[in-house]
């Protein structure tokens, strides 16, 4: 996983509630076996409309997605988040995400960030008057920052701490091999098993 | 103080707990399919590593199974290769594969507890977010994503922050002709698609207790559709009658060890939760969708709802954009709304109770002209189930189409769509914009109400059907 210490990018307002992961990535599109090329998958169906924001010239190249509330809900699917970063963004703002994505997201080192609708609604309301407007996402202070408006975030220390790092959490669970492996030992006999000894 | 069963069964599973740290959950069973599982394998092989638990994991195919001429090479190239890449992963690192053909095949909700696998006080992990469904039987299930199955693959556990508990009691009685599907929209109604989330919802009371293990499935399922990770249902007699017997349930001395710790899985009467919802089963009625997420619901009898009705600024815009997209107007009564597909199946309501629920309401009944209906079973087992009893006989004499058991139209990974502007009363979860295919719009709702629907051509329950609708001696 890639570290993210602070970024800085164009934003693209996503003026939708309950962007569900359907959405973000079609069904269709989960038929790949690999982790990239899913970047025309994304928002497929809104993006057929020309005049979906994200087919606007001015937010070509932007990284920070600034979205409703309820970002992420529906399917569990991962691709949804790589689908976020093969399209090229860094961070994605909201006031609430679904747990899953937010999970998920974490894990692939994609900045899910969320901050209280009236701050939201400023983001909206600078990048929409100024598309050149620039955002800083700054996980090293748990702060976004752009013009007019400071908001400080929460994210807890562990997962902050591995984003700042880009570690890999299967390396990190293996230094506990002996606390497995004691858990192991100790587990009922009546416990399922899939395949019949 | 006392815990709840979603804590008792937490704390039963923590290999390694540290300040300020995430849990280290250790994981029951790992259920896989061929959609959420490729990257995970190659990320496996990338970094040399092995199936920690073969024992622990099992293999099914669903999402991307075709339900006719399942005997031939699959058309579509890229689903046939997703479904390759699962028998190779499997083949490879040596886990379990129910492969499409074999008995034991379905939607890996269904295949789970069918076979005994999920069992009270176990954790419960698939790369799907209905993975919720198997909280029916006290199980801490949850969906997670790719990154995860790979953890979990490797590792046998997962890192896992502790979410909150939310107690949703329902009392009483539920009316006549109401199901647990009516029930579980009419929750998410209620809390919205937001309501629980960070929440693992503990669902108990009279009526809940009432319900039997498919039905508590259907309940567990959509909890993720109120924004839970996992929905639970503490164990009872009606738990351990339907495991007692399945091919990896407890036997001998393990049932009576296992049934003396499942017992003790109950919520204490001290703890306390940290949300609580009552909701008097007695209020409760045939429910279905009008818009695009399944929180966006009403009662039968009533109409599309008015957009500007609604206070919250956003509700309000989601509901004008779900009534654009849905094609629909307020005011309209929804008895009122055509459809021309019906699909009863999925991880919801794809088991053999639902099947007779819909074949009850079907029987002797011919299915309304220019309407198609699919019956999809959950699982290879439900069919041969179905067969047995005659329900496929039911469904074909209506007119309706007997389909090989898979998710099928639940997400239209498959042949199974709908075409663009087509409108389905569908049994399963989700009526997100393009679920069941592009442009496709959806009414989530039971099988009973789809069996109705498929009949007078409208969204109806089986008490608006007459004697008349009979035409032929009912087959059942
Ligand atoms: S039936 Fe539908 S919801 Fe269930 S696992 Fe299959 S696609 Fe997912």
């Amino acid at each position: 996983m890639e570290a993210f210490t602070t970024h800085t990018g164009r934003a693209v307002p996503l003026r939708r509630s309950n962007v569900d992961t359907d959405q973000i990535i079609p069904a269709h599109w989960l038929k790949k076996v690999t982790r990239d090329g899913f970047e025309d998958g994304l928002f497929e169906a809104w993006r057929k409309d020309a005049d979906f924001v994200l087919n606007r010239p001015e937010r070509d190249g932007a990284t920070v997605l600034v979205a409703g509330p309820d970002f992420g809900t529906g399917s569990s699917r991962e691709h949804a988040v790589w689908a976020l970063q093969n399209y090229g963004f860094k961070a994605v703002i909201s006031s609430r995400f679904a747990d899953i994505f937010r999970g998920n997201s974490l894990k692939n080192g994609l900045l899910t960030v969320v901050l209280d609708q009236d701050t939201v609604d400023r983001i909206w309301a600078l990048t929409e008057a100024d598309p050149t407007a620039e955002i800083t996402v700054d996980l090293e202070a748990r702060q976004v920052r752009a013009e007019g408006i400071t908001a400080d975030f929460e994210l807890d220390e562990n997962a902050r701490w591995r984003l700042l790092n880009g570690l890999d959490d299967i390396s990190l669970t293996l230094q506990n091999e002996a606390d497995i492996a004691a858990y192991e030992a100790a587990r009922p006999a009546f416990k399922p098993r899939t395949l019949k000894v | 103080m006392g815990r709840t069963l979603a804590e008792k069964v937490w704390d039963d599973h923590v290999v390694r707990r540290a300040e300020g740290e995430p849990d280290l959950l250790f994981i029951d069973l790992h259920l896989l399919h061929e959609v959420t599982s490729p990257q995970a394998f190659d990320g496996l092989r990338q970094a040399g590593r092995r199936v920690r638990r073969l024992d622990l994991t099992i293999a099914t195919e669903d999402h991307n199974t075709p339900t006719l001429d399942i005997d031939k090479p699959i058309a579509d190239p890229v689903s046939r290769a997703q479904l390759e890449t699962l028998r190779k992963n499997c083949a490879e690192f040596g886990v379990r594969l129910h492969p499409l053909g074999d008995v034991e095949q379905g939607v890996v909700h269904v295949v789970g507890p069918q076979l005994g696998l999920t069992q009270p006080g176990t954790t419960v992990v698939c790369g799907d977010s209905h993975t919720s469904t198997h909280g029916a039987f006290g199980a801490l299930a949850f969906g997670i994503g790719t990154s995860q199955v790979e953890h979990v693959l490797a590792t046998q556990t997962l890192p896992m922050a502790r979410p909150k508990t939310m107690a949703i009691t329902v009392d009483g009685e539920l009316p006549e002709g109401v199901t647990a599907k009516d029930l579980i929209l009419a929750i998410i109604a209620r809390i919205g698609t937001g309501g629980g989330q960070g929440y693992i919802i503990e669902y108990r009371g009279s009526a809940i207790e009432k319900l039997s293990m498919e039905a508590r499935m259907t309940v567990c399922n959509m909890s993720i559709e109120a924004g839970a990770r996992a929905g639970m249902i503490a164990p009872d007699e009606t738990t351990f009658a339907y495991l007692k017997g399945r091919d990896h349930a407890p036997q001998g001395e393990d049932w009576d060890a296992a049934v003396a710790y499942w017992k003790t899985l109950r919520t204490d009467d001290d703890a306390a939760f940290d949300a609580e919802v009552v909701i008097d089963a007695a209020e409760l009625a045939p429910f279905v969708t009008w818009g695009t997420n399944p929180g966006q619901g009403a009662p039968l009898s009533a109409s599309v709802p008015d957009p500007a009705s609604y206070e919250d600024a956003s509700e309000r815009f989601a509901a004008e954009k779900a009534l654009e997209y849905m094609g629909l107007t307020a005011g309209q009564p929804l008895r009122d709304i055509n459809v021309d597909t019906v699909f009863v199946g999925s991880c919801t309501n794809g088991r053999i109770e639902d099947l007779r629920g819909a074949a009850a309401v079907l029987g002797g009944r011919k299915v309304a002209d220019g309407v198609r209906m699919l019956v999809v079973p959950g699982s290879v087992r439900v069919a041969l189930q179905a067969v047995e009893e005659g329900l496929d006989k039911v469904f074909t004499a209506a007119g309706a189409e007997w389909r090989h058991a898979g998710c099928s139209m639940c997400l239209g990974m498959n042949p199974d769509q709908l075409a663009p502007g087509e409108r389905s009363a569908s049994t399963s979860n989700r009526n997100f914009e393009g679920r069941q295919g592009k442009g496709g719009r959806t009414h989530l709702v039971s099988p009973q109400v789809a069996a109705a629907t498929a009949v007078l051509g409208h969204l109806a329950s089986p008490a608006d059907l007459s004697d008349a609708d009979v035409r032929t001696p009912a087959g059942v």
